[in-house]
């Protein structure tokens, strides 16, 4: 058997689940989030179809209220790469002026899980690649790497079907679609390696800088434009801080830190005491089982 | 460092597999700050009196919270200072079999728990069974609760030999045997003050130090996924080398089709090399056009079987039956295809291991079947070529994975030869039945005659689906042979270069008609075939041969049976 690298192997296992999708489902898109899941996952497919780009778009879901950086280092990619990159915002959601200060969990509802599906409808993807890993969070661990959608998208997790060795079963009706999950197996720590490895450029909110923050109970968040709420006599003031992980800014708790090379961050990872879904926001909005529900529901 | 271990943890309900894993977790100080904060609030609601509930770690479904069992496996991923580990936390209960199945097939070791009191269950023997049956060559039994059965050394050895009479049974070579407390911690990660009987090593030391070899084959196989055509230049062949290695230079056999050809290039990823080894996901360009495409299998040896039917052990996961005679989906290596089930073997009794004849097989269960696919394809036992060996059976209409199983036994394809005398043979069936199969419309042959004839034997020249005439000649082209019959016994088998036309009908070794009606006919249709190229032949049969002149097609819907 190989004596491959415990990242090669995950590397190989990702690049076998992306080829079979491209092969065997019918209209297959990326999703795209800009993070650093999203970058690994990007240069994945790029590897997989080498010296063919690959034979799908990526897609990405806006909420309107990114890190302006996000947006930056998206556009740049799309182009430098020559992928085909669709943007999609609920603009039902942008015309009702839905925002993350007024409407809470119906915020990520509306101008994300919504969303999602309306993009997905729209162009009629049949199989959609996300980024989702299994250690991020207790029923993402319970997900197939092949994960079934019904027709409204919705995760039956009592019923998955069983998935053996690498023989995913990718057959469908008109109308039903598969997630599919090719970094499933990988940790945090794993992410960060490998980007380190392959030298995967990353939207630099990853680096801690100097930036406008604001404290809100435990979170710290970045006033990243004047949309941002301030409380009366609140006033944004200059820490050292980096993002674990990236979203909606508003939404998006940073930590204060020194590391601003990926050696740095692979240390504070190693000896963090917190899991890294604790720096968003959004999942402890509705306790333990708030995943799991958004995803029954169609979230990613 | 000892390299990733991928194992599982299975055992019947309430044997604690999720505990035993929470504890381990717990123990290790693997938990971020966040998840033991949470731990510990979800325990103060939970069964255990406030006392930490370590199983809340990996039930992570609401519906499993609420039911307080594990319904799907659960990934965890954690590193100690000695080794990295993967563990799937399986369901134990029968119900939810097909899901403890699933981690079966990714791992390379499993731990089975025993609950103390309760000694080895039914569904402990089922998931050895399974484990067993997915390839697991490593075992772990963790006979737990031991702190309910007051640390006894008896119990724990009376527990050890009904272990031992399953494991010789299954000849599972690594088995270890540990007394364990889930919930207190005893054995778990460190010795326990209750057992000093017990001398051997932890739970954990001993998935830190258990050293995995691989059985894996030395010659290099790689069925291609996709072909990339990036433009007019380029056409590489995509997929995961699974065993052995691939050069530069080296020359590669096309499976089913046996047409050969050079390495040109490779890559790995997108980098260019003049090696992949297994394990790599590599694009292969080959050095002459050759008819490659998904399912196709790459190798460096001709001796990979090919082949249209295999038996194969299943594990049933549908919940309607599997009869014989039932049509599914069929995904083997990047291939998939219409498959029968056309022969129930038998079915294995979870309890004693017996083989029981039966029509059906219902959900949970292991059987050994005979499996028709449409076509030949490259397939090989599990033992011998993992990747090649490994199915799962697609239901048609529902879509779900009925069935997911191994290769035992590849049928041989190597025929006997159909006429002979002397030094001369040649294959073929023509006097053999085909039936047409109403419901799941295969022409498919009734394989019952082995017979061989020679020089004056006497042959039946009607038969269901065909009606010679009692005097032709047989003519296999591939063989170069003519046969010569008269008055329904073989008056001579003689070779092609020494025959001339007779006058009498010709047929093919297949019993097809063939248009020949003259001497110029007869050598027409001689030099066209030695001058077939290898596109051609199927063009050629269709202008010389005839089907429906002495056979005919007859439905049948039971032919299996017959």
């Amino acid at each position: 058997m190989s004596r491959l690298s415990h990242l090669d192997e995950l590397e190989a296992e990702a690049i076998y689940i992306i080829r079979e999708v491209a092969a065997q489902c019918e209209k297959p898109v990326m999703l795209y989030s800009i993070g650093k899941d999203s970058s690994v996952m990007l240069h994945l497919a790029l590897k997989a179809f080498y010296p063919e780009k690959p034979p799908f778009p990526f897609l990405h879901v806006n909420t309107t209220w990114k890190f302006k950086e996000m947006i930056e280092f998206r556009d740049k990619t799309a182009k430098e790469l020559g992928i085909q990159l669709l943007e999609y915002i609920n603009e039902d959601g942008v015309a009702r002026g839905i925002n993350p200060f007024d409407h809470g969990s119906s915020y990520t509802d509306i101008m994300k899980t919504q969303a999602l599906k309306q993009a997905l409808n729209k162009y009629g993807f049949t199989a959609a690649f996300g980024g989702g890993r299994r250690d991020e969070e207790k029923s993402r661990a319970k997900e197939r790497i092949f994960s079934f959608r019904s027709a409204t998208h919705a995760w039956d997790p009592k019923n998955q079907r069983p998935e053996m060795w690498k023989l995913y079963n990718t057959e469908i009706y008109k109308g039903e679609s598969i997630r599919v999950f090719p970094i499933s197996n990988w940790t945090e720590k794993d992410i960060w390696q490998y980007i380190k490895q392959e030298n995967i450029p990353i939207v630099p909110l990853y680096f801690a800088a100097e930036r406008p923050v604001v404290y809100r109970e435990d979170d710290i968040i970045m006033v990243d434009d004047d949309r941002m709420r301030l409380n009366p006599g609140e006033v944004p003031q200059l820490e050292k801080v980096r993002f674990r992980t990236l979203g909606c800014y508003p939404l998006s708790g940073g930590v204060l830190s020194e590391a601003v090379t990926i050696d740095q961050i692979i240390e504070e990872t190693l000896s963090s005491v917190e899991s890294e879904r604790t720096s968003r926001v959004i999942d402890k909005d509705g306790g333990a089982a708030s995943m799991e529900k958004r995803k029954r529901e169609g979230y990613f | 460092m000892n390299g990733l271990l991928k194992f599982i943890t299975c055992g019947s309900v309430d044997d604690g597999k999720s505990t035993l894993i929470g504890h381990i977790l717990y123990d290790s100080k693997l938990l971020y700050a966040d998840q033991e904060k949470a731990l510990l609030l979800d325990s103060k609601v939970g069964s255990r009196g406030g006392e930490i509930d370590y199983s809340l770690l990996l039930d992570g479904l609401m519906a499993e919270r609420e039911q307080g069992i594990t319904i799907d496996v659960a990934y965890r991923y954690f590193t100690t200072e000695k080794r990295s580990f993967i563990v799937a936390d399986t369901p134990g209960h029968e119900e939810y079999t097909r899901n403890m199945a699933v981690g079966a097939s990714f791992a390379q070791l499993a731990i089975i728990l025993v609950d103390a009191k309760q000694g080895v269950l039914v569904q402990t023997r089922r998931h050895l069974r399974i484990c067993s049956l997915m390839g697991i060559r490593y075992f772990i039994f963790a006979v737990n609760k031991m702190d309910l059965a007051d640390y006894s050394q008896e119990r724990f050895e009376e527990i050890s030999r009904s272990i031992a009479v399953l494991t010789e049974e299954l000849s599972l070579k690594h088995v270890t045997i540990i007394p364990v407390s889930a919930t207190e911690g005893d054995n778990v990660t460190v010795k326990s003050d209750y057992m000093p009987w017990y001398q051997g090593e932890t739970l954990l030391s001993c998935l830190e130090q258990t050293e995995i070899t691989e059985e894996a084959g030395s010659s290099f196989y790689m069925p291609v996924q996709r072909v990339c055509r990036p433009d007019h230049e380029f056409r590489g062949f995509q997929g995961q080398v699974e065993s052995g290695t691939v050069s530069v230079g080296q020359i590669l056999t096309v499976l089913p089709g046996n047409e050969t050809a050079k390495v040109k290039s490779l890559l790995i990823g997108d980098r260019s090399s003049d090696q992949a080894a297994a394990g790599q996901a590599v694009t292969i360009q080959l050095d002459r056009e050759v008819d490659v495409s998904r399912g196709n299998v790459l190798t460096d040896q001709g001796q990979l079987p090919v082949s249209k039917e295999v038996k194969a052990s299943i594990l049933w996961m549908d919940e309607a039956p599997l009869k014989e005679g039932n049509d599914y989906l069929l995904k083997l290596g990047t291939r998939m295809l219409p498959a029968v089930v056309k022969h129930i073997d038998y079915r294995v009794d979870i309890h004693t291991g017996e083989h029981l004849p039966v029509q059906e097989i219902g959900k949970n269960e292991i059987a050994s079947c005979l499996l028709e696919f449409s076509q030949r394809i490259p397939v090989d036992e599990f033992k011998r070529n993992k990747t090649l060996g490994e199915l799962i059976l697609i239901d048609r209409i529902s879509h779900m994975t009925s069935a997911c199983g191994v290769v035992e036994q590849v049928e041989s394809e190597d025929e006997k030869p159909y006429f002979e005398k002397g030094g001369l043979q040649a294959g073929g069936y023509i006097f053999e039945e085909f039936y047409f199969n109403l419901e799941n419309a295969f022409l498919s042959r009734q394989k019952t005659k082995e017979a061989t004839y020679r020089q004056g034997d006497f042959v039946s020249v009607s038969g269901d689906s065909f009606h010679y005439p009692d005097f032709f000649d047989v003519i296999s082209l591939d063989d170069s042979v003519a046969v010569l019959v008269r008055g329904r016994a073989i008056l001579d088998i003689i070779s092609l270069d020494d025959y001339s036309y007779s006058g009498l009908p010709i047929l093919d070794e297949r019993g097809f008609a063939l248009k020949i009606s003259s001497k110029e006919d007869l050598s027409d249709c001689l030099s066209e075939f030695n001058n077939l190229g290898p596109g051609n032949k199927i063009a050629f049969h269709n202008k010389w041969s005839k089907f429906e002149t002495y056979r005919r097609i007859v439905c049948n819907e039971n032919f299996w049976i017959i």
